[in-house]
């Protein structure tokens, strides 16, 4: 029998440690070992995107990542999004704009758009289509979810000009 | 959110955030494989590596050894079952099969057939004793497709299965279905075109992203509780109750959120098996599949073969229309080939028709429902066939469509005349739209348009309506929320209230605690959920007006409701809010709860048009979709914004479906892609945005006028594609996926084609 590894990690901001089998995902990690159950299992096989997280600022399907490689990295999930209280704009703007009809597929989208953002906050239509090209959703065609991701880059984007001017 | 919706209501029509949206967009919503309790197990399923074949033996006394392993079942510890069919949502079920296919008893009957459920301390040591478990088979050669499965000498899948036709026949078509209108023979005489093809779908998967799941609980005082991810609560404690031998009432089912469905969740799998582990080895049992078993072994939709001879007169009347339609069962009877046949040419009035429908068991997965069940592989052969007639006819396939179109009083296929229907509108609505109008310019690129049908579904639905001590309410169904219908459920009760939504919670209860209510599905939810909500809502009113009466020392009927108060008639007593009655509802006799139980009778068929452009390159045979439209008859839309969705997420899978996705077994009956980078549905690149027209006309059998929207958007997907392929390149693409490699070869046959022409006329 495998033995347990001790992992330790930042995990949506918090410093935590957790067992975990060698043979264990990291997807099975977050949700069976630290019960954060809202990365979903669609695959296993890194097609679906239902398993996204940001490891070190990066997607990361956590069903193809094992537990033990999570040693010492920066994870977020999407419990981690919301600051407090006060939604993610890419969680209001995905409330808004209807763009989830199951849910099932929302928590890997609302990352994938994260990790766009954070690196890009003016992108095209074609750019958020190629970013999110890696999460399936069944329900919606994309349209309003494309509509969302591209609304919310835009309040973020006033929202940073009036941290530049405040600072100014 | 205040904002006015322009048709006289101040809730419905408006677009405010769902219920349960944030919930799922913080992942604390809990879908079926969220739930743990404690002490819970892990189970696995052993799955037949062959397509056909008789089990012989079955031995895991290696795997019950392996430590953490505490208990494994297989057929012979489920009861034998009626073998009988019985309705059950959209398709009928037959307890005999549905209980061998959950767990193969004589035979494995496709690639992926349950065997044998292994019950374990963490899901890898159920994997590992899977693999320990010892099946002995004698491998049968497997009946593919139809074609193979009608063949004299096929080898056959259900030895006592017999049809009507055939007599004491052992045969695999299990149902013939022929109906007949009219004189076929003078109507194809008075053709002056005729059009007539043959027509290939291909089995496709619905492609809900959440895999199957079941937590079973099970009491030694005989109680059974199933946590599960299911279209239909209800029909999950029928069914097990069937399979289980255990009866209705000591079996609770508490849905979970449900990760998509599409018609593939109105079944059970592993919801029977979680019990039965449970009560073997004394401890909760979760079963979770992984993507291949879903692909493997949960339902798809029939592949399908059709072949429609279609005329017509120069001036665009359809005289006659004979179709002949044979539809993949998977390894039980049950295709959607009823359904089929009744949808075929249901948007056109055709007076002379004949439809011969069969149903074919073949080495394949029992298919499920899948949105708009039977109507889009119809609909792929009658469409493309509607467009090559108004083709001939020299005519605008919309003019065509809206000349022969269905309308108020048309006779259906079976059944009586439609009520007031509004195919022609959405033909209206794509010809008047931006799309429609707009020039279309560039080689290779081309635009159909093609339209579907689909019934929608009323059976039974339960309501409450609670109003709480500061005259806000709770609305409480038994309808699982696949797509918002939350939201549309808070509103219709809060429209009735006079209430702001956000002033009413929106409640899905348990089997145990809300009156019988079938599936989400059929289109029905927001339909018949809704009749029951409204219904609830105004015996809220009745007996408020009656709590008023008792204050204002008058008679019920010297009550009224208006605006959300309570008026007494005549005098000048002032209106009285609900939020102003409800502390006094102790005092004058009570709480307050409006209760609905319905079966409407005033379903509202859906009708959709959809317009597609494509542009093909003719060097690979890829085609990418530039712009899409798709016009639907919602008959009212509550939260228009969830109405455009289905719109659009029926759309995409229609597009998915014409392109790319397809199963693919090998000679052996061996699935070959079994996971979603093989098994291509479309992704963000695969599609522009896709625009929606919503058209409301009424339903006049709903006193909201609501008809449900959830399937038909679908069904023109397939055809749409291929008219608008050969608008673009002038290949007729007569088979799905119409995939990059088989419009290569059609592009090159049609070029070797022309290329020989003038070398013969040499």
């Amino acid at each position: 029998m495998s033995r347990n590894t001790l992992i330790e990690a930042t995990l949506n901001g918090e410093q935590v440690e957790f067992l975990c089998e060698p043979r264990q995902s990291l997807l099975e990690c977050l949700r069976d070992v630290l019960e954060l159950t809202g990365t979903k299992e669609g695959c296993l096989t890194g097609d679906c995107g239902a398993c996204s997280v940001l490891v070190d600022g990066k997607v990361v399907c956590s069903c193809l990542m094992l537990g033990v490689e999570a040693q010492g990295r920066n994870i977020v999930t999407v419990e981690g999004l919301a600051d407090g209280p006060r939604l993610h704009p890419l969680q209001q703007k995905f409330l808004e704009h209807a763009s989830l009809q199951c849910g099932i597929c929302t928590p890997g989208f609302l990352i994938a758009s994260k990790a766009l953002l954070d690196g890009n906050l003016n992108p095209s239509e074609a750019e958020v289509r190629y970013a999110l090209a890696g999460n399936l959703c069944r329900c919606t065609g994309y349209d309003k979810i494309v509509r969302a991701v591209l609304d919310a880059a835009k309040v973020m984007r006033e929202s940073a000009g009036d941290r530049r001017a405040a600072n100014r | 959110m205040a904002e006015s919706t322009g048709n006289g209501f101040k809730v419905i029509g408006t677009r405010p955030i769902r219920p349960d949206g944030l919930d799922k967009v913080t992942g604390r919503a809990k879908f079926g494989a969220d739930y743990a309790f404690p002490g819970m197990l892990h189970g696995k399923l052993l799955r037949s590596p062959h397509a056909h074949a008789k089990i012989k033996s079955i031995n895991y006394q290696k795997a019950l050894k392996l430590p953490g392993v505490k208990a494994i079942v297989t057929a012979k510890d489920l009861p034998e079952t009626a073998n009988r069919e019985e309705a059950a949502g959209e398709l009928a079920v037959n307890p005999h099969y549905l209980s061998r296919n959950i767990l193969a008893r004589e035979k494995v009957l496709y690639d992926g057939h349950a065997i044998a459920a292994v019950a374990a301390t963490s899901p890898h040591i159920a994997e590992e004793a899977v693999r320990l478990i010892e099946v002995e088979y004698e491998v049968l050669p497997p009946a593919m497709t139809v074609e193979d499965a009608m063949k004299p000498g096929a080898p056959i899948l259900l030895p006592e299965l017999r049809n009507a036709d055939e007599g004491d026949k052992q045969t695999n078509i299990a149902r013939h279905i022929q109906f007949k209108l009219g004189d076929l023979e003078a109507g194809f005489k008075a053709a002056d075109f005729i059009v007539e093809h043959e027509y290939k779908t291909a089995m496709v998967h619905q492609g809900y992203i959440e895999p199957h799941n079941a937590v079973g609980i099970w009491n030694p005082d005989g109680q059974a509780t199933i946590y599960c991810s299911t279209q239909g609560p209800f029909e999950v404690r029928q069914f097990s109750s069937q399979v289980l031998g255990v009866p209705v009432g000591k079996i609770k089912v508490v849905p979970a959120e449900i990760g998509g469905g599409f018609g593939g969740k109105t079944v059970i799998y592993l919801e029977p098996l979680s019990v039965l582990l449970s009560q073997k080895t004394g401890h909760p049992v979760k079963l979770v599949m992984n993507r291949a078993e879903v692909l493997r072994a949960s339902g798809p939709t029939s592949g399908s073969t059709i072949r429609v001879k279609m005329g017509a007169t120069r001036d665009g009347k359809i005289t006659a229309a004979q179709i002949w339609m044979a539809y993949e069962a998977g390894a039980f009877p049950g295709s959607p080939v009823g359904a089929g046949a009744m949808t075929i040419i249901a948007p056109y009035n055709v007076e002379n028709r004949m439809i011969d429908a069969y149903d074919v068991v073949v080495n394949r997965p029992k298919i499920a429902s899948y949105r708009a069940p039977g109507s889009s592989n119809a609909a792929f052969a009658s469409e493309s066939v509607i467009d090559e007639l108004a083709e001939k006819c020299g005519m605008d396939p919309l003019e065509f469509r809206i000349k022969n179109g269905s309308r108020e009083g048309t006779p259906q296929p079976v059944g009586p005349p439609f009520r007031r229907i509004g195919f022609i509108e959405t033909c209206e609505a794509i010809k008047n739209s931006d799309h429609y109008k707009s020039k279309l310019v560039g080689p290779n690129r081309g635009r159909g348009v093609a339209s579907g049908f689909w019934f929608n579904a009323g059976m039974s639905s339960s309501a409450m309506v609670n109003i709480h001590a500061d005259g806000t309410a709770s609305v409480v169904t038994g309808s699982v929320d696949i797509g918002g219908s939350r939201a549309s459920m808070a509103m219709i009760a809060a429209e009735v209230l006079g209430m702001p939504m956000t002033d009413v919670r929106a409640i899905i209860a348990d089997t145990d605690s809300i009156g019988h209510t079938n599936l989400s599905a059929g289109s029905r939810t927001t339909f018949a959920t809704g009749t029951a909500v409204y219904d609830a809502a105004h015996d809220a009113i009745r007996q408020l007006k009656e709590r008023a009466a008792k204050v204002w020392e008058k008679k019920p009927e010297e009550v009224d409701f208006r605006d959300g108060k309570l008026v007494a008639k005549g005098n000048g007593v002032a209106p009285m809010s609900i939020k102003e009655l409800a502390p006094r509802f102790a005092r004058t006799g009570g709480p307050i709860s409006g209760r609905a139980a319905v079966t409407p009778r005033g379903v509202g068929p859906a009708f959709a048009t959809t317009c597609v452009d494509v542009e093909v390159d003719p060097e690979t045979g890829k085609v990418q979709i530039l712009r899409c439209t798709v016009a639907q008859d919602a008959g009212r839309a509550i939260h228009p914004s969830y109405v455009e969705g289905q719109m659009q997420g029926g759309t995409a899978q229609g597009v998915g479906w014409a392109l790319n996705e397809e199963y693919f077994y090998d000679a052996n009956g061996i699935l070959r892609n079994t996971g979603l980078l093989d098994y291509r549905m479309p992704t963000c690149l695969d599609l522009p945005m896709i625009e929606t027209i919503i058209v409301e006309v009424p339903n006049p059998g709903h006193p909201l006028g609501i008809r449900g929207v959830g399937e038909v958007s679908i069904v023109p997907g397939p055809a749409v594609v291929a008219n608008a392929i050969y608008r673009a390149i002038g290949v007729r693409m007569r088979e799905t996926p119409m995939s990059p490699p088989r419009l290569l070869k059609a592009i090159l046959n049609k070029r070797a084609a022309e290329e020989a022409r003038p070398a013969a006329a040499h």
